[in-house]
């Protein structure tokens, strides 16, 4: 018999006896399944979240104000190209990382500087030397003023934690409303084939394990600007 | 060898007159509690949450089976080598096995409780790996040589001033007591130890049996460079983690973040579905996921501590808990401390050794009132204490007991005897306080409640 076999023989033994349903001590359960998931209504038991563009928009952006990200809604993207020359001077950046992609490509020949491309084979170390990492994303949250990316999305797995500065460069009708909606969002997406990461970025790295005392930057990047067009 | 309960009875004596650790530990736990309220208090139905929380792992829990059939499939389909072990021991050689094929040098981890259970960096460096922990917190008590204080926030017990001297001594850094500065040095430090790792090791907060992936919830992002940067990945995971859809996350992760830290979402929440698949740039060529049992399945056998197993790691009732929050983390002398390890502990290390932990409580019950996924932990602590005296009392208990009932089954020698307590309240402050006490373990630090001067019958017969 393997380990396996043996772990689910142990399995199978232990759960021939039922286990009373959660809050009802000590009566024995008779239930063998739950027909819907306990989980569906998870929406109306969340924060708040209105449905209107305006409403998601506000709270996205209170959201990420109190995270200590940045948060711009620009115009077009000839305001987005302005907003990221200035921060371009105003940091300094000498070289930056990016993916191909439609509002990236158009980022990085703004900027007219060195780039690190991570969707074709790259070295850590060069990625590593890059002020910004520039990326796309799946969709924003407002929920919780989370960046949503994949591998697929987003230029692989260490573009969007590596470089010290993140950048996200969203479309306005990525904005969701919730939680929820982003996991709906992904199941219609990629239900035949997710990427192999997926991740919730909420806020720029953070640690409290000196006396609970906020430090950005632990080992992600110590700032996250988001720019939604 | 001293016993578990001897260890801690000592440690706790210690640590309970200790005020400037009390101070430490009540300041932190302060800061936890205001945004814990604001971000429950954020919910529209937080205990609807809750109930469905705890539904969604009795679901998991009492159909493991098919559960992890469905993980193992999904996993193994996009290319993840599953391994199973049955105790510690055998995910030790299971990991160094797959360390030594590899060829490696150095092992970068991201937080792993799991890992602290089988003592998996004492192994790996008896073997001359080297490992590195890089969650900020565990990277402090490691260069301590200590194990971590708490599930969640490991080094809490450590003042700025303690992790300068720590650093400016082990890294020969030259940092004020600045946490700003003293979290830039470990970064520094740590970033080396990614470029150059050959295996990055993690835990999992969650593993989703219906897509075949393994979620991870972090703050620093130090699980996301664990997972992206070297060639092999290992995760280790308790059978006990498995969620049956996706969308549970959308429930589970800002549970997790408003009990374990008291943020409203954890700043990075990622699910890894495989290796590196075709077409994608970086991320690890092998991912091997270890899943292990180490007794899990002997609480599965138990039906009315099954629950035990629905827990998600979060720490609240750690946080909440007279008892850890005047004797410490370390004292427990377990991997898990708190009430849920006073609860599991004996289940998988020896209900005799570890009764104790169970005795140690002040049965207040905080600890049930603030679990995300309702596990009645107050309830099992009792049932430890009736189980651990159904297999085997003490001869001082079981006389104790004898004469208890005797007298309380009979009125009248009851009657008999109730005097001779105040004629002994009389007598007690002769010895009150000293060793000859027969109450000394109550007197030492507390009054005794006095005896009425007479009893209600007494009263009744006697009244106008």
């Amino acid at each position: 018999m393997t380990e396996r076999e043996k772990i689910f023989a142990r399995i199978r033994e232990a759960l021939s006896v039922q286990a009373p349903l959660p809050g009802h001590h000590g009566a024995p359960g008779h239930h063998t399944s739950f027909t819907v998931a306990p989980s569906a209504q998870t929406r109306e038991w969340l924060p708040p979240t209105g449905d209107p563009f305006e409403e998601r928009l506000a709270r996205f952006r209170t959201n990420a104000t109190e995270l200590k990200a940045t948060f711009h809604l620009v115009s077009d993207r000839d305001e987005l190209a302005g907003r990221l020359l200035e921060l371009r001077d105003a940091e300094g950046w000498k070289k930056g990382a990016s993916h191909s992609g439609e509002l990236t490509d158009a980022a990085c020949s703004t900027l007219g500087l060195p780039v690190c491309r991570t969707d074709k084979s790259f070295d850590v170390n060069e990625l590593e030397t890059c002020d910004a990492g520039i990326t796309e994303c799946e969709a924003l949250v407002a929920q919780t003023g989370s960046v949503l990316v994949t591998n697929r999305s987003s230029g692989g797995r260490a573009l969007s934690v590596l470089p010290p500065h993140h950048v996200v460069l969203a479309r306005r009708e990525q904005l969701l409303r919730d939680l929820p909606e982003a996991f709906e969002l992904l199941k219609k997406k990629y239900a035949a084939n997710y990427p192999s990461m997926i991740s919730f970025i909420t806020g720029p790295s953070r640690t409290g394990d000196i006396e609970r005392i906020l430090v950005l930057g632990a080992h992600g990047p110590k700032k996250l600007t988001i720019f939604c067009v | 060898m001293t016993s578990p309960s001897k260890q801690f009875k000592e440690q706790a004596e210690v640590l309970t007159h200790d005020l400037r650790h009390r101070d430490i530990i009540q300041t932190a736990m302060r800061k936890y509690e205001v945004v814990r309220d604001k971000n429950r208090g954020a919910f529209q139905d937080y205990q609807s949450a809750r109930q469905a929380a705890a539904e969604t792992k009795w679901e998991a829990i009492n159909h493991l089976d098919k559960h992890l059939e469905i993980l193992t499939k999904n996993l193994e389909a996009r290319g993840t080598k599953v391994h199973w072990a049955s105790t510690g021991e055998q995910a030790r050689e299971i990991i160094l096995g797959i360390v030594r094929d590899k060829k490696a040098r150095s092992i970068i981890k991201s937080k792993a409780m799991t890992s602290e259970e089988i003592h998996l960096n004492d192994a790996l460096e008896r073997e001359g790996f080297e490992v590195v922990e890089s969650d900020l917190g565990e990277f402090i008590v490691q260069l301590r040589k200590e194990a971590p204080y708490h599930i969640i926030f490991p080094a809490m017990h450590l003042t700025r001033g303690d992790i300068k001297e720590l650093f400016n001594r082990e890294l020969k850094s030259d940092s004020s007591d600045n946490p700003e500065e003293l979290t830039m040095v470990a970064r520094r430090v740590l970033r080396e130890k990614y470029i150059h790792a050959d295996i990055g090791f993690t835990g999992a907060n969650f593993a989703i049996a219906e897509t075949g992936m393994v979620s991870i919830t972090e703050n620093e992002g130090n699980a996301r460079l664990t997972a992206a940067l070297p060639k092999t990945m290992i995760t280790l995971l308790g059978i006990e983690k498995v969620l049956p859809r996706l969308e549970d996350l959308a429930l589970f992760l800002p549970l997790l973040a408003t009990s374990g830290t008291g943020q409203a979402l954890t700043c990075y929440n990622s699910m890894y579905g495989g290796p590196r698949q075709p077409g994608e740039t970086d991320g690890p060529e092998e991912w091997h996921v270890v899943l292990l049992d180490n007794r899990r399945t002997e609480l599965l056998a138990d039906p009315e501590q099954r629950d035990a197993l629905h827990c998600i790691r979060c720490g609240a009732c750690l946080n909440v808990c007279p008892i850890f929050r005047n004797v410490g983390g370390h004292t427990y002398g377990t991997t898990y401390s708190g009430p849920i390890g006073s609860v599991i502990t004996p289940h998988l290390r020896g209900l005799q050794d570890w009764k104790h932990l169970s005795f140690s409580s002040s049965l207040c019950g905080a600890c049930s009132e603030t679990c995300p996924v309702k596990i009645d932990l107050a309830h099992h602590l009792l049932q430890n204490r009736r189980n651990a005296t159904r297999q085997k009392a003490s001869i001082w208990w079981k006389i104790g007991f004898g004469l208890f009932s005797f007298v309380f089954n009979r009125p009248s020698l009851y009657k008999l005897i109730a005097p001779f307590g105040r004629v002994g309240q009389k007598l007690h402050p002769l010895v009150k306080g000293t060793k000859l006490d027969p109450a000394y373990a109550w007197t030492k630090t507390r009054e005794t409640p006095k005896i009425a001067p007479q009893t209600f019958k007494e009263y009744w017969r006697g009244r106008k």
